[in-house]
């Protein structure tokens, strides 16, 4: 005979068991649909399959680029490979200037253009974001 | 020559670090009552060069030597003294510098506070603190020198970066350090605990007026860099989720359910072990957030140089702590069958457990979030980042039941309480709280099911908890505490739910529109201060009601380095704060603005800084 004590303290494992499968099963899913994976313009062109989740984009404000309009403004990220076209509109950090590296947050449209909802800030005018840095590497190679 | 009698300061500490290691070990067996006289000098020893070491930096900084490397990388003639000398820890070998101060004062301290105490703890505490301490030391002379020279020695520093340049951030590092630090103190007595098989009440006792401490200057720490974040980063945020804002966090969840388990262990004598696990989880969280922002894997501004031997030394290091605290607790943990750990249901022991679960929900969900992406990048490749949603949707669903537990906690007996048929005044509370999530969701156009029912809760909460104040049976600190968190979680949930935000590229003389207010633009003038220019906007906002406020935003070009930052401008009442802040777009002629109106602003740091008084309260009560 199983004892009540025992039974109740497998009752707790069970549910306590249990639970912790539900959190873990909870947090990964979120997991998957939160992330933001980030990419390169030349990696955007060479998608196979355009997504339709949150992404963001990395590289180099195309000199000359930047079109200012009442409340938003267009430019170009460059990769010195491929570039694409990105509309926002929102919060510009004081660090975004042409020529300079930025990574934007948003939707892909299409291969060529991108609406972002989020510009980075960045807090240091040597600084570049890592992502940015191996991404014009890598297309260095 | 300065940094040389710095240098060499920090070698006799770890000369002194190995002395004080050998001798506590051989003199653990000493059945004598008197803390060994000799420890006691070099361990005054250790802590005077130490800060001698640190005052010689400190010197540094504050006469420009540029012939210290980590002066001219940090410094410049030019600064302001206050951010010469807040420049000192606002560097990755300073900052260490100061994390090494802090460890061996508190052993110092800790030696004066247990005066009474069993030796043969004392001892214990003493060289595992000593451990870390060591640890550090290594890691700071070989890695990571503050007094490394440069030659020829350079005229001219390159300058504190600008944005660092802010009261807030100056003190922030040492509140957080102490915070940080103070829970190696815990981690090294706990550990002393385990050995000398002390777990229990008397302990506890003793070990709870630095559970607090820490957790004060942890909470105060965490709201500095947070109040920075808001008026200085311009997102108009105070929280991000950002990995380097989760890593103190981590150790915040971690240590608020120790300081609810350390009664337990009080009191009742019970969740022994559980106590030690958090202990060392709090050390070991605090370290690995020292690992993650310092190694460069996060980026931001707190991650001040991209060494990878760092990250490595400090990961190596931070392994073997958590791998020497488990062999201790596997060979020397007691298995008490004496006391049990069978809870009545209805009983203050099982609230705080309550607590502690959720506590410990609220720490994985943060961890995975925030260490997910290193791990999936070390793997894959892939590059990701967590947003606020994950976090957001992750927890806020499950806040609903912690208000309810927390509105009923304090009030549970210990041992076993009885629950009433019928409350009334909780039915009254109920009730009240549903009319005012009413009231507040009819007056406002948001109108979501389940933001109502988390208002309805939390006011529940803040009822409940100023219902505590007519208690007797529990303590004026733990009031306060209390009603402040609720305050604090009321505030921003509704800070969240009522922020409006408008964001605009305009000129000088634009006059735009946004819902019921209208912004102008009325001008720009130009000015010149001791290291940087500037560019003041001059905006006037006018609401419904014709009243009118002006602003005036600020963007700095500093002259070294040269980067520009933007000063918001805020308005603070009782009830809302209200912000802009502009950035230049091109040729000083078009700037983007941002409006933001932010109701209950205030109200969340004034209930973080006396949920912080509340600790303090209780320190001052243990400490008699």
């Amino acid at each position: 005979m199983i004892s009540k004590k025992v039974k109740l303290r497998i009752t707790f494992l069970f549910f306590l068991f249990l639970s912790l499968v539900l959190i873990v099963f909870l947090i990964l899913k979120s997991l998957e649909e939160n992330v933001v994976y980030f990419k390169s313009p030349t990696e955007i062109q060479n998608l196979s399959e355009l997504t339709k989740k949150k992404v963001r984009i990395g590289g180099m404000v195309k000199k000359n680029s930047i079109e200012i309009m009442s409340n938003e403004i267009n430019f170009v990220i460059t990769d010195y490979k491929n570039e694409i076209r990105v509309k926002y509109s929102g919060i510009i950090p004081n660090l975004f200037e042409e020529g300079k590296g930025v990574v934007a947050e948003g939707f892909i449209q299409d291969r060529r253009f991108f609406i972002a909802n989020k510009i980075l800030a960045k807090h240091d005018e040597n600084y570049m974001p890592p992502e940015v840095k191996e991404a014009l590497e890598t297309n260095n190679d | 020559m300065i940094s040389h009698l710095g240098s060499y300061s920090l070698i006799f500490c770890t000369i002194f670090a190995f002395l004080i290691i050998l001798q506590s070990a051989k003199l653990i067996g000493n059945q004598s009552k008197i803390f060994p006289k000799k420890i006691y000098t070099i361990i005054t020893l250790q802590l005077f060069f130490v800060i001698f070491s640190f005052s010689c930096l400190l010197i540094a900084f504050v006469s420009s030597d540029f012939s210290n490397i980590t002066v001219y990388n940090n410094s410049h003639t030019e600064k302001p003294f206050f951010y010469k000398i807040s420049g000192v820890w606002g560097n990755h070998e300073g900052s260490l510098l100061l994390w090494l101060l802090v460890l061996v004062l508190f052993l110092f301290l800790f030696i004066l506070d247990t005066k009474n105490y069993d030796n043969k703890y004392k001892l214990l505490t003493v060289i595992f603190q000593e451990i870390i301490i060591l640890g550090f030391l290594l890691f700071i002379i070989i890695t990571s020198n503050p007094f490394d020279y440069i030659f020829p020695v350079p005229l001219e520093g390159l300058g504190l970066n600008p944005i660092l340049q802010d009261p807030a951030l100056a003190i922030h590092p040492p509140i957080l350090y102490i915070g940080y630090v103070g829970t190696s103190l815990i981690f090294s007595s706990s550990l002393a605990a385990v050995i000398n098989n002390t777990v229990n009440s008397e302990w506890a006792k003793q070990i709870k007026k630095w559970v607090f401490l820490s957790w004060i200057f942890l909470t105060l720490g965490i709201m500095l860099g947070s109040i920075w974040a808001y008026y200085e980063l311009g997102w108009g945020g105070f929280w991000f989720w950002d990995p380097v804002e989760n890593v103190s966090l981590m150790p915040w969840f971690c240590l608020t359910a120790l300081l609810h388990t350390i009664l337990v262990l009080e009191k009742r004598n019970a969740l022994k072990n559980w106590t030690i696990v958090l202990s060392i989880a709090t050390f070991s969280l605090s370290m690995s957030g020292t690992f993650l922002v310092r190694s460069g894997i996060l980026n931001s501004i707190h991650t001040f140089a991209n060494d990878p031997s760092r990250g490595v030394f400090i990961l190596t290091f931070l392994f073997f702590l958590i791998f020497l605290a488990i062999i201790v607790l596997f060979i020397y943990s007691e298995n008490d069958k004496k006391t049990s750990n069978n809870f009545n249901i209805l009983s203050k022991e099982t609230a705080v457990l309550v607590n502690n679960w959720f506590m410990m929900y609220f720490l994985s969900v943060v961890l995975i979030g925030t260490i997910y992406p290193i791990f999936l990048e070390v793997f894959t490749n892939e590059k990701i980042s967590v947003g606020p949603p994950f976090y957001q949707k992750l927890m806020i669903p499950f806040l609903i039941p912690f208000f309810i537990f927390m509105s009923f906690g304090p009030r549970v007996k210990w041992i076993n309480d009885k629950l009433k048929k019928i409350n009334y005044t909780q039915i009254i509370v109920f009730i009240s709280s549903l009319i005012i999530a009413y009231i507040i969701f009819t007056n406002s156009s948001v109108s979501y099911l389940f933001s109502s029912f988390l208002i309805a809760a939390s006011i529940f909460l803040v009822l409940n908890s100023l219902r505590d104040f007519f208690s007797k049976s529990i303590q004026i600190p733990q009031k306060i505490s209390h009603f402040s968190f609720s305050i604090l979680i009321l505030s921003i949930l509704l800070n969240g739910i009522y922020s409006e935000e408008f964001n605009s590229n305009m000129k000088v003389g634009d006059e735009l529109k946004f819902i019921d207010k209208t912004i102008k633009f009325k001008g720009i003038n130009f000015d010149e201060k001791d290291n940087y220019k500037l560019l003041r906007g001059d905006f006037e906002v006018i609401d419904s009601g014709k009243n009118t406020l002006n602003f005036n935003p600020e963007i700095r070009i500093y002259n070294q380095p040269v980067i520009s930052t933007s000063e918001a401008d805020i308005k603070t009442n009782l009830f809302n704060d209200n912000f802009i802040v502009f950035t230049l777009l091109k040729d000083n002629e078009i700037f983007n603005v941002r409006y933001q109106h932010k109701p209950f602003m205030i109200w969340i740091w004034i209930s973080i800084i006396m949920l912080a008084f509340g600790g303090t309260l209780a320190v001052i009560k243990y400490g008699k």
